[in-house]
This record gives structure tokens, C-alpha cells and sequence, in this order.
């Protein structure tokens, strides 16, 4: 039966809503215990656990080369690039659970294909310069998408962004360092160099997301100012990034429609190859399936460590109890 | 068993001698000296602390959002608190 004076509950609710749309408007931070609409918190829970989920399958194409640096120098900048990935997936998984869900929760949810990592991860490092493509263009294009989230209306997601923009900024410069250096060596060296950039041009055009048109997510999204500016919008600038600094590597961008247009002051490019996107997120890209079952297999293989942590630690509590009712009597 | 067991912890950094210490974040350890280590590794990689403190999530009682009105009114009509109520004749030096 339907009322017309809403009871006590639905008021209350509109109150806190209310509460809730005027503190986003005036671009102030939702914190954890605050009211949020429960649709605010699941699509933040899918987009913060998609991104920590990123983070961690991320390591493995990189973790492929750390054997084979071609220097002491090298192999430490990757170790160091591969544990911030770690790091960030960790800083991601704890304002995740800010919201409620456990990192136990996500990485089931990850292990067993409900969730998604980005598509860019299911393309393989192919060769040493691979890492440097990877620097410049994937953790490039990831730091276009993420320094407007440092604004993101909801307070530990924005704070864990911090952290990690301002130290995706080595990624990407130790990526560029490593391409100029092949690009100035040998011409083998010189080659490798552009057919890495040729390989990861157009799968960092797509980690923008589906053309605006077409992206599901996104307007509900700005509304709640989680996100600040569209998937188009963010590609275009990253475009225009790009092109300058492919010109100071003496590298090409495989794309023959690229060029400057004069009255919107922005590159004009070729079309995407959606197709290949889709492809990919249905798990039909070069390195899905090894992907998830290395990540399974590592999670399956560190329990014991994660057990025997657990064991010492509620036998210390034991045997601390045991030493003070020992010297009370 | 799984990390569910572990508990939460809130981490708490000083950035150099002199400043208090500050929250960082969260993370998941078996232990105390598990969260001290595991802190160093995830929230000081590019020396960001000389001190860390690291305090089980369950241990810190928080003031309630919903009445955090209420709760804050007090402070909120006692201007004469702040050194700016004061009306003090210009020229008057060291006040």
C-alpha cells in the first residue's frame, strides 16, 4: 500500500542523500563512514578493485624481463618498478575495503573471472624494449587516466592516487630513458625499439575506454565526480602528448592519419580497432588465460607462507598468556 | 586459512624529526612486527618515514558521521576563541 506521507525511514534516507549530493557538489570528499548511496559504493568498489586488479597481474609482463636486464642498473630500476606495482595494488585493495569489501573477497572475485583487470596486461613483452614501450605508453596512458582521480569525490581512493601518480612518474621516464637509448644504439637496436612502439601504440589508445558514445559507466560516474573527464577527452590529450615526445625518441606512432589539426588544436587519428578491444575483454587476447592461472598459481603456492605467519603469530599470543599466568603465580 | 584471519592495521608515518606522526594507511599482517615490516616495505620505499607507528584498526574508536554536528556544535559559536575577535587600536605593536 502505497502513502502519501513517506515514513520516517524514506526521510530519513532523502535527508542523507541530500547530505550526500551537496557535499560532492561542493567538491568536498565522501569518507568511509559517511552515508553514500549504495550504488556510489558498488561502482567505486568495481572500479577501485579493477584498478588494484590491474596492478597486480600488470607485474607479470614487466617480472618476464628481470632476469634478462641488460644491466645491474636496469634490472634494479625494474625490480623497483614491479614492487610499486605490488604497492599500488595494495594501496588500492585497502580503500576497496574502506568500503567493505575485503582484498580476500576481491582476489576471488579476480581469480575466478567476476571481475576484470585491464585489457592491456593480455598483450606479452616480446622483447627487452618492451619494457620501455610499456613505461612510456601503458604507465603513460595510466597516468593521463589517473591524475584527474587524485580529485575523485571519495577520500581514499583519491588519497591512494596521490601516492601512486607521484610514483608512476619514474615509470614512465625510466620507459622513455630505456627507448632513447635503444633508439640512439645499433640499428637492430633502433628496430626493436620502433616495432616495440608499433606493437603498444593502439592497446594504450584503448585503456581510455570505449569511445564516449558507448561507455556505460561513465555518466553516472562524472555526476558523482568519481570521474572528471571523459574517456575521448582523456585519449585526445594523451595524443597530443605523445606525439612530440615519439619525435624527440626519433620513433614513429603507427598510425599513417595522424596529423595536427590547425582549428582544433588538438591531433587528428586514425580509427581503433574496437573489435580487438572486445576481443580481448572477452578473454580471447594473446595472454588471458596465462595470466589469471600465474596468478592463481601464485596465490595457491604463498599459502603456506601466509599460514605459517598466521600460526607464529597466535602461538606468540599463546605463549605471552602462558608467561604472565606464570608470573602471576 | 586464509588473510581474512589477519588483522587490519593503521599505519601512522613520521616524515622527519620534529613533525608528528601521520596516517599513511592500512594493511593486513599476522602481527605486530609483521605490520612494522610490512609498513617499512609499503609506505616508506622512497625513505618517506623515520618512525613508524602501526595500531590494529579494531583499537581506535572514531567520532560518529552522523552526529557529527551535534557533536563539533560547541566550537562552532565561540569566535572569541580565534585572536581575529579582538579589536585592537591600530598602532598598538607586539599584540
Amino acid at each position: 500500500m502505497t502513502t502519501m506521507t513517506p515514513d520516517a525511514g524514506t526521510q530519513d534516507e532523502a535527508a542523507h542523500e541530500a547530505r550526500f549530493n551537496a557535499t560532492v557538489a561542493a567538491d568536498e570528499r565522501i569518507e568511509p563512514r559517511d552515508w553514500m548511496p549504495d550504488a556510489y559504493r558498488a561502482s567505486l568498489v568495481r572500479q577501485i578493485a579493477q584498478h588494484a586488479h590491474s596492478e597486480i597481474i600488470g607485474m607479470q609482463p614487466e617480472a618476464n624481463w628481470i632476469t634478462r636486464a641488460p644491466s645491474l642498473r636496469r634490472k634494479a630500476i625494474l625490480i623497483a618498478k614491479v614492487q610499486d606495482e605490488a604497492g599500488h595494488g595494495l594501496y588500492l585493495y585497502s580503500a576497496a575495503e574502506t568500503l567493505g569489501t575485503g582484498r580476500d573477497e576481491l582476489l576471488d572475485r579476480l581469480h575466478t573471472g567476476r571481475q576484470r583487470y585491464s585489457s592491456i596486461f593480455n598483450y606479452p613483452t616480446l622483447t627487452w624494449a618492451d619494457v620501455g614501450a610499456v613505461g612510456w605508453l601503458v604507465d603513460g596512458a595510466a597516468i593521463t587516466n589517473q591524475v584527474p582521480l587524485c580529485r575523485c569525490s571519495y577520500g581514499p581512493y583519491a588519497r591512494a592516487m596521490v601516492r601512486i601518480c607521484k610514483e608512476e612518474s619514474f615509470h614512465q621516464r625510466q620507459g622513455y630513458e630505456l627507448l632513447l637509448a635503444l633508439s640512439q644504439g645499433t640499428e637492430a637496436q633502433h628496430a626493436m625499439a620502433q616495432d616495440a612502439v608499433n606493437r603498444w601504440w593502439w592497446p594504450s589508445l584503448m585503456m581510455f575506454g570505449p569511445p564516449d558514445d558507448e561507455s556505460g559507466h561513465s555518466t553516472q560516474s562524472m555526476a558523482w565526480r568519481i570521474k572528471r573527464h571523459s574517456n575521448d577527452e582523456l585519449r585526445q590529450r594523451f595524443v597530443d602528448i605523445c606525439v612530440p615526445q615519439a619525435k624527440s625518441l626519433g620513433l614513429t606512432l603507427p598510425d599513417p592519419d595522424l596529423s595536427w589539426d590547425e582549428e582544433r588544436e588538438h591531433h587528428t587519428f586514425g580509427p581503433i580497432d574496437w573489435e580487438e578491444f572486445r576481443e580481448v575483454l572477452r578473454g580471447n587476447g594473446p595472454c588471458n588465460e596465462q595470466r589469471i592461472s600465474q596468478r592463481r598459481t601464485a596465490h595457491e603456492e604463498g599459502a603456506w607462507v601466509r599460514e605459517a605467519a598466521a600460526e607464529y603469530a597466535a602461538k606468540q599470543v599463546q605463549q605471552q598468556r602462558h608467561t604472565r599466568e606464570e608470573d602471576i603465580a | 586459512m586464509s588473510t581474512t584471519d589477519w588483522p587490519l592495521w593503521e599505519v601512522f608515518v613520521r616524515s622527519r624529526r620534529g613533525l608528528s606522526h601521520t596516517h599513511a594507511g592500512s594493511l593486513h599482517a599476522p602481527d605486530a612486527a609483521m605490520a612494522l615490516r610490512n609498513a617499512r616495505d609499503l609506505y616508506t620505499r622512497r625513505s618517506e618515514g623515520i618512525s613508524i607507528w602501526v595500531v590494529p584498526s579494531t583499537e581506535i574508536t572514531a567520532s560518529s558521521p552522523d552526529e557529527k554536528d551535534s557533536f563539533f556544535d560547541p566550537a562552532a559559536d565561540k569566535p572569541y576563541r580565534h585572536p581575529t575577535f579582538y579589536e585592537i587600536p591600530e598602532g598598538v605593536r607586539h599584540l
